[in-house]
């Protein structure tokens, strides 16, 4: 989904990266009072170097069309929405300058869709059937696959918003909306399946480094099989 | 906090050390098999006819551009070897980022 340079005109570009320079600004200063510390700080690392070489390895979604993870509710998950958008804007910063992949003046607009859309919407979605599932360690990768699924088409729906506001070209908007969200659903299967993958092995290893199993998952000694219902 | 922070299943050390090794093979060898379909974007805006709008990015110059490395010749080490510089600057700018952060954040406390 990386938008690159010419596909949006330059007050919309400018636009998206004023927001995406506030939003980075203040997801510095949440992520520093409220999602970092000593203890989760190396996984914010990993996460970061997760998504790049992840977002390296397109998967075929059909009819020569490919995608590849955005990371964007997996990240939200593990680390915290606020260092999630620091992620986010670092991979896709590095991408564009080093391997010009997403324009240079659209680094913005990416970090809007991706590093903030995605991740903001993905981490609510994973919230909101966090709250409905069982309050246990293994609901947390059920929760962040749906939340990785809903990010991609909802990423895509809010280029559509961009472009519709400073596209170049005239192009319609219902069928351009109807097209952007039919792949990026089947992208977002794609999504879901590696998100909830990735995720499970960093509960497995160390669930208490997990952002969003804070406070709300039973102590791990105390854990005892639930009753089947 | 209610999880067991006194006893993690692995070490935080052991977790980044295997996690960055997995990252590294996912970066500089897995992706040789990425698919190299255009993406969900980019059909839509070749199907769509907006594709032509787009120009060549100002890093379009880079040795890394497009993820493969400069003069290297053999597609599987260029690609490769783009990927390793890739994931080890990510991981160099976000650790660093993170420690600054991280710092920034006791002072305020202290």
């Amino acid at each position: 989904m990386h938008v690159p340079d010419g596909f949006l005109d330059a007050p919309t570009s400018v636009a998206t990266g004023v927001v995406a320079a506030g939003v980075v600004g203040a997801s510095l200063v949440r992520a520093s009072r409220r999602e970092l510390d000593e203890r989760t700080a190396p996984l914010a690392g990993l996460v970061a170097v997760f998504v790049f070489a992840a977002q390296m390895v397109n998967f075929p979604v059909g009819a020569g069309t490919s995608g590849h993870l955005l990371g964007a509710a997996l990240a939200a998950v593990l680390v915290g929405p606020a260092t999630a958008t620091l992620c986010l804007a670092v991979v896709l910063a590095v991408q564009a300058f080093l391997f010009a992949d997403g324009g240079v003046t659209a680094l913005g607009t990416n970090v809007v869709l991706m590093g903030v859309v995605g991740v903001w919407v993905g981490y609510a979605v994973a919230r909101g059937v966090l709250a409905l599932l069982p309050r246990r360690l293994a609901s947390i990768p059920v929760a962040a696959s749906a939340g990785a699924f809903v990010s991609v088409p909802v990423a895509a729906l809010t280029f559509t918003g961009l472009y519709a506001v400073g596209g170049a070209a005239p192009i319609p908007l219902g069928t351009l909306a109807a097209t952007m969200v039919g792949w990026h659903v089947l992208i977002g299967l794609g999504e879901a399946a590696i998100t909830f993958l990735a995720v499970t092995s960093i509960v497995a290893a160390r669930p208490d480094l997990v952002h969003v199993a804070r406070g709300r998952m039973p102590a791990l000694e105390l854990r005892t099989p639930e009753p089947v219902a | 906090m209610s999880t067991a922070t006194d006893t993690p299943r692995v070490s935080t050390r052991r977790l980044v050390v295997v996690g960055l090794a997995v990252c590294l093979v996912i970066a500089g060898v897995v992706s040789f098999y990425a698919s190299s379909h255009p993406d969900g974007l980019e059909h839509v805006a070749t199907t769509l006819g907006f594709e032509g709008v787009a120009r060549d990015s100002a890093a379009a110059g880079s040795p890394l551009a497009d993820y493969g490395v400069k003069g290297v010749g053999d597609a599987r080490l260029s690609g490769g070897l783009a990927g390793v510089i890739g994931a080890v600057v990510t991981g160099l700018v976000m650790f660093g980022l993170v420690l600054l952060v991280r710092r920034r954040g006791h002072r305020t406390h202290d």
